[in-house]
């Protein structure tokens, strides 16, 4: 097949399709074991300083921020994040040190809060590397590649831009339709976390709403760690079978984390804190702020459950889920009028 | 003449695009604005689309995230980016809206860097799901503001195809047959693309604005050949849900 061109991006989670049979046939045990940990040890068992990672959800919604102010507190550093509509999270951890490279499809901007500061000055000052551009089909798809065992998925996104040229995409022409089709390799993270709304103690989870790339994300990781709301009996997965997402065979560790997507948005539980958000848009415009913010919210507690009660526990709580059943109007402080 | 800001003006010429029983993949913002109004109004079998997966919602009030249970409140389906993008590339999806910071004459769009990609003047976000978008779906309509930073010669860097170098391009790059931009829309008029040449075109200039300033706020050289409309201003039904049903804390028409 004749290479029609080439992205200049670094390749990164990317493994022959036999390497990575290899890899799932021996790590993932299909022995259904309690995998229950806490999410200090799961950090510490399955994460390692110069990693590739990817977080499900999107943007701030349904993703693992226990895990991330985790990974800050053991002070992880240089790892390699697949931003893949990173909001939040890739901007805290970049703030932090931890991330020092992205794959970008989207980060550095806060959707419709507007662009992130400490994202943005260190993407502008050389604190962070974009050594990857994509687009989020091109994740999404690169993931699918991986969890269908295949090298590379043949798409039509990309085509005739810079993006492509700029990622580890590469453009062939199509042996059937004789036309350029951009094939985006199979991307394996090192590991991943996954947000749920409950799992069973053997990793059996089930998400509510939207699966965004998690689905395939969950096949593609080569260790994943599903941190969910609620463990729950496995009877409860087996009365439902049909909204699991992820089976236990694909999960590494299990971590109760209620509220462990604040401030994001849990579909169905809890709406984002955007006063909290506020206030780190607000402190995260200077370096000093970025310090103020990790040393009271992240390096003062020992886990989520006090960072919780510093943010406004149970009463804070009550709101945000009053704000995601629409019984109380969104304020958001960092709108124009409102 | 009914008091209006540019936002609310650019919401309601965005709306009166997007037509009945199409299918409509929307981002966070003004786009989500529109796509709504316009269901209010003329377009109430409007398919609202969001990549993360929320298809036909219900939206209660303004999504801060495409991604947000808002996103899929009420919807005929919760599906994944997969399911959707999959969607747009198999020709399911007519309209999809675009954001940019810099735009050229032939409606590529620029959402990662100004200056140089290794050590950029102001890094922007990405692509986000705007090049899948811009690739596959049938017309996209951007919004943006216009001035000559933004509308510009040359981009910094191509991240959404428009038509590329011109008429055939985007085939010839293995872009689907029969797709591209459609209109771009700022605070001082609507643009299309010219048939044959695929390079911008004036089509209407907001009210209270003259050719000389569309001029000087355009970059390059602007097909000016029809005889040029004035927009229609915002009617005072689309100004009133704007303000009090769509938007009532101006998150997005402030």
């Amino acid at each position: 097949m004749r290479v029609l061109e080439e992205g200049r991006g670094e390749l990164l989670g990317w493994l022959d399709p036999d390497e990575a049979r290899r890899w799932m046939a021996e790590k993932k045990r299909r022995l259904p074991e309690d995998k229950r940990m806490s999410l200090k040890e799961a950090v510490e068992r399955f994460t390692q300083d110069g990693d590739y990672f990817a977080l499900g959800g999107f943007g701030h919604i349904r993703v693992s921020m226990a895990a991330i102010y985790e990974m800050i507190r053991q002070g992880r550093r240089n790892l390699a994040m697949a931003a893949k509509t990173a909001v939040h999270d890739v901007d805290i951890l970049i703030a932090a040190g931890v991330v020092d490279r992205v794959e970008c499809a989207y980060s550095f901007g806060h959707e419709l809060r507007g662009l992130s500061p400490a994202g943005r000055r260190a993407a502008e000052e050389g604190g962070v590397r974009v050594v990857a551009e994509l687009s989020n089909a091109g994740f999404q798809w690169r993931f699918k590649a991986a969890a269908m065992g295949l090298p590379f998925l043949p798409t039509r996104v990309m085509l005739g831009s810079d993006t492509l040229h700029y990622s580890s995409a590469r453009v062939v022409e199509d042996p059937f339709s004789g036309k350029p089709i951009c094939l985006l390799p199979a991307c394996y993270p090192d590991f991943a976390f996954i947000h749920v709304h409950r799992c069973d103690r053997y990793g059996n989870a089930q998400i509510d709403g939207i699966t965004v790339e998690d689905s395939d994300l969950a096949r593609a990781a080569k260790r994943l760690i599903i941190t969910t709301e609620r463990v729950v009996e496995e009877d409860r997965i087996r009365e439902a079978p049909d909204r699991t997402i992820i089976p236990f065979y694909l999960v590494d560790a299990v971590c109760e984390v209620p509220y462990g997507s604040h401030p994001g948005n849990m579909p169905g539980l809890y709406y984002s804190d955007e006063e909290h958000m506020a206030e780190w848009l607000s402190l995260s415009r200077t370096e000093e702020g970025v310090k103020m913010y990790l040393d009271r919210y992240v390096y003062s507690v020992r886990d989520f459950s006090e960072y919780l009660e510093l943010v406004g526990g149970e009463a804070k709580m009550d709101h945000l889920r009053r704000l995601e059943l629409l019984e109380e109007p969104l304020k958001a402080p960092w709108a124009r009028r409102g | 003449m009914m008091d209006y800001n540019v936002t609310e003006l650019m919401a309601c010429v965005a709306s009166r695009t997007l037509e009945d029983g199409k299918a409509v993949l929307v981002g966070t913002g003004l786009p989500i604005v529109a796509a709504t109004l316009a269901q209010k109004l003329h377009a109430p079998n409007l398919l609202i689309i969001f990549e993360a997966g929320g298809i036909g919602p219900r939206i209660p009030t303004i999504p801060i995230s495409v991604g947000d249970s808002r996103t899929f409140h009420r919807a005929v389906m919760a599906a994944s980016m997969d399911y959707v993008m999959s969607c747009a590339q198999l020709g399911l999806v007519d309209y999809a809206f675009l954001g940019a910071a810099q735009i050229d004459p032939y409606g590529n769009l620029n959402t990662t860097v100004i200056g140089p990609h290794d050590r950029p003047r102001v890094r922007l976000p990405g692509s986000g799901g705007g090049n899948d978008a811009g690739s596959l779906c049938w017309k996209t309509i951007i919004l943006m503001s216009q001035d000559r930073r933004r509308f510009v010669e040359k981009l910094d860097f191509l991240t959404t195809p428009g038509y590329l170098t011109g008429p055939g391009a985007r085939e010839r790059a293995g872009l689907p047959e029969g797709t591209g931009p459609y209109r771009v829309i700022t605070q001082l008029g609507v643009m299309g693309f010219d048939e044959a040449s695929k390079r911008m075109k004036l089509l209407s200039i907001h009210p209270g604005f003259t050719l000389e300033d569309i001029r000087e706020n355009t970059g390059f050289e602007l097909l000016i050949r029809e005889e040029v409309s004035v927009t229609e201003p915002p009617r005072e039904e689309e100004l009133r849900l704007l303000r009090e049903v769509i938007d009532p804390a101006g998150i997005v028409i402030g």
